[in-house]
């Protein structure tokens, strides 16, 4: 059974065919051994994402979308299949792709300074402060880099993460729901926020949710994925520059299309 | 709360007359107030018995005095801090480094954890026939003592801190690109050393309860000897109350210092809100 | 470091009896090597348990150290869990004994054993009071740190329900207490079980501590004291596990399941 790629897009963007392929992921297979029983996750995950995009991998709660994310981004090895990165066959963590955790991945025994130049350990001292100080006023932190996290809020927490990993200018950044821990208004900002970021470093992103509102404001594509185990159902490209109009006739149907997908019914 | 009744009680000592209502104050005096009454019914009780073979609190803080006179007081306190000091440091220094690395390898914590296990409830007095055995009866022996009592409980203190780490900050270290050294220094370390201070703490504790066996039965000095010296020679019990009132004066003090390096802002995060 | 690392089953077994293995090699062969005349080989441990058992000692001094840490403990138990709860429950009431508690806390047990001599003479019931004054402090101090923690949501839930307050304690703050509480008393039977032998070499003439000391004093009999120091070491563990399959009964174990 092959997988379903299709694209629903009616106005193709200009810019796609020119865009190379960033990331390969061919034949993924992931089966976990627990107690003795094999329990498949992912089953034949065939995906190609391509530079500067934001992708979405969506799916509910306990699909396999984290597996997939881990395993793109080198913490897992998969049972079957192999992912490429610019060609480069992934076999472990690279500073090249960094993973931004849920808050929970802050390390809290460090100051936000602390933990904006972790990964700066191989620059001049001049070159690591100016970077922090970069990034600290990016993520709007100003004020805090003494403070430790144990003492910010949760959606502070978040973006001194997702600062901590540009500060180290990876090609990729891998986050997996990282807001969801956070309340639903600190939510809407934290994507705003992320957006902003994006525009301004132009990474490519891959990002685990299970929220369609979401994937379909954030993502130029969104990867729709079945229950365990789990396949890519369909890639739903969204096509609408940001900053997006959510009451717009074309968003609503895009976002319909993805609850379609996923069987949901329209009313409450 | 104890401690931090005391700092508070000196911090605001310059403006008591200011901010501080009759009702505060007797709220603040009250646990003292307790203690006080416990003194009397002590004082009364010793006072009322037959035999008047124990003292009450005003012939112990005599015996503390006397102590102190015949300069035996400090003599003995220093002795027994030193053996605890260097039985516990070398225990340290040995425990964390050993048990971090049996935590770090699975294999190496399956092999070990039931040798460790069995050798734990084995009461560290019970080694000392072998200590002497081994190092005749003084100082070294007691050290010895100190040092089993405190290696073993730490050694597993520090398997249990590795195990407790969340994976996540190993992850994130790895994807910096950290090398094995730099993760066990800038990662491992930072991430443990919360729960080490805590074990720390509480070994300290036990080693402050061994060093007093240790001197009852192996050395000639120490508050551990002064309960059983002033016991046997002359029935000396208000230096046996003074000797245990010492005892349990410094184990308090030892404790409350290692409470405050609870207080390192880079180390308060691994201690939940009280 | 990938989670697929899963040991196999026999590796469980395997590893540990290799240790165990390379420590008996290394013990008998420094024995043999020092050519010590005292110090006994793991054999002639062996054969001193097989000596004691034989003698019916075994059995009896394990159940003399047995016998006065139960007397102890269960005592220090019925005292200091109610006390617990109820010094937990009133902050004011702790407030005012806290202090008195933290200064007698650290007196070792040992320093105490004078006194208990002087009050209950050498013998069975001074044993018994030293270990039950180590355990007392530990469950008292663990039962009111677990009923401080417990949080006032569920105390304001009971009083929505109309509980009054023995009912409060009893069906709410001794459950939400409980996996607390129950990880204080498995410590305190750990520091009771150190106690009981300190005790024994020094107050009484039976029991696994008194053994160790006799077994030096009347004819350097360094084997029995070896057989001694593991049978201590065996029977502490023993209760210990029991201990912990307690504390994987379904009323304790949700207090546990913390890890993510």
């Amino acid at each position: 059974m092959g997988p379903t790629q299709i694209s629903f897009k009616e106005h193709p963007p200009a810019f796609q065919t020119s865009r190379k392929a960033k990331l390969r992921a061919e034949g993924i297979n992931m089966v976990f051994t627990r107690d003795g029983a094999a329990v498949p996750v992912l089953e034949n995950i065939n995906l190609e994402i391509r530079e500067g995009e934001f992708v979405c991998l969506l799916g509910p709660s306990g699909c396999g979308k984290s597996t997939l994310l881990n395993i793109i981004a080198g913490f897992l090895a998969p049972t079957q299949g192999q992912v490429r990165i610019d060609g480069e066959l992934v076999q472990g963590p690279d500073s090249r792709r960094i993973f931004v955790f849920q808050e929970r991945g802050v390390f809290p025994w460090l100051t936000v300074e602390g933990n904006i130049g972790f990964g700066l350990f191989r620059l001049p001292r001049s070159e690591r402060e100016q970077r922090i100080a970069r990034y600290v006023r990016l993520v709007g932190l100003q004020g805090f880099e003494r403070t430790y996290p144990h003492e910010l809020s949760g959606g502070m927490k978040q973006r001194l993460e997702v600062a901590r990993a540009l500060a180290v200018n990876p090609d990729m950044l891998f986050l997996d729901e990282p807001f969801g821990a956070l309340d639903s208004i600190t939510r809407l900002t934290m994507r705003r926020e992320l957006l902003r970021i994006w525009e301004a470093e132009r990474k490519t992103v891959v990002f685990v949710t299970h929220d369609i509102d979401e994937a379909a404001q954030l993502a130029d594509r969104v990867v729709v994925m079945t229950a365990r185990p789990a396949r890519i159902r369909r890639i739903v490209e969204i096509d609408i520059p940001h900053p997006r109009d959510i009451s717009s006739p074309r968003y609503l149907k895009l976002r319909d299309s993805i609850f379609e997908e996923i069987g949901l019914a329209h009313n409450v | 709360m104890f401690f931090n009744d005391c700092v508070s009680v000196l911090k605001r000592s310059g403006r008591i007359r200011k901010g501080l209502s009759p009702a505060k104050l007797l709220v603040r005096l009250r646990p003292w107030l307790f203690l006080g009454s416990l003194m009397v019914v002590w004082q009364f009780g010793a006072g009322r018995q037959s035999t008047h073979i124990l003292p009450g609190p005003l012939s112990v803080a005599a015996g503390i005095v006397e102590l102190a006179q015949r300069g035996l007081l400090l003599r003995y306190i220093v002795a027994s801090l030193f053996r605890v000091t260097w039985g516990f440091s070398l225990a340290a220094v040995l425990a964390i480094p050993v048990g971090l690395t049996i935590g770090s390898y699975r294999r190496w914590e399956m092999a070990l954890n039931p040798l460790l296990q069995v050798l734990r409830p084995i009461s560290p007095l019970a080694w000392i026939p072998i200590s002497i055995l081994w190092f005749g009866v003084g100082d070294v022996a007691a050290i010895f003592l100190i040092f089993l009592a405190s290696f073993l409980p730490l050694t597993v203190s520090a398997m249990n801190a590795v195990a407790g780490i969340a994976p996540v900050h190993i992850h994130a270290g790895q994807n910096f690109g950290l090398g094995r050294a730099q993760l066990i220094y800038r990662v491992l370390f930072p991430a443990v050393t919360p729960q080490l201070i805590v074990a720390l703490r509480i070994t300290l504790g036990i080693a402050w309860l061994v060093v007093v066996a240790a001197e009852m039965i192996a050395v000639n000095s120490g508050l551990g000897f002064l309960i059983v010296d002033a016991r046997n020679a002359g029935n000396r019990y208000d230096l046996v109350v003074a000797g245990m009132v010492m005892i349990g004066v410094i184990g308090l003090l030892l404790d409350t210092g290692m409470r405050s390096l609870e207080q390192i802002e880079s180390v308060r995060w691994g201690y939940s809100e009280d | 470091m990938t989670p697929l690392g899963h040991s196999m089953k026999w590796e469980k077994a395997f590893w540990p009896l290799a240790a165990a293995c390379l420590f008996l090699a290394l013990w008998a062969g420094s024995v043999k090597w020092s050519r010590t005349e005292v110090f006994p080989s793991p054999f002639d441990v062996a054969k001193g348990m097989v000596e004691l058992a034989g003698k019916g000692l075994l059995v009896d001094y394990v159940g003399d150290s047995l016998r006065r840490v139960a007397a102890g403990y269960l005592t220090a138990a019925a005292l200091g869990i109610p006390a617990g709860l109820f010094l937990g429950s009133r902050p004011a009431a702790m407030a005012v004994i806290n202090p008195a508690i933290q200064i007698l806390r650290p007196i070792s047990p040992i320093a105490w054993i004078p006194l208990a001599i002087v009050w209950f003479g050498v013998g069975d019931l001074a044993a018994m009071f030293l270990i039950f004054l180590a355990s007392f402090f530990q469950i008292l101090v663990s039962a009111m740190n677990a009923v401080r923690n417990v949080p006032s949501m569920y105390r304001l839930a009971a009083r929505n329900f109309g509980l009054s307050p023995l009912k409060l304690i009893a069906r709410v703050v001794l459950p939400a207490a409980l996996p607390q509480i129950v990880i204080g008393l498995r410590i305190a039977l750990g520091v009771a079980w150190l106690v009981v032998v300190a005790a024994e070499m020094i107050a009484v003439d039976s029991g696994l501590g008194y053994l160790v000391i006799d077994s030096r004093n009347s004819g350097k009999r360094y084997d029995l004291v070896v057989a001694a120091m593991l049978l201590i070491g065996l029977t502490g563990l023993a209760l210990d596990s029991i201990f912990r399959r307690v504390e994987k009964l379904k009323s304790v174990q949700w207090g546990f399941q913390n890890d993510a």
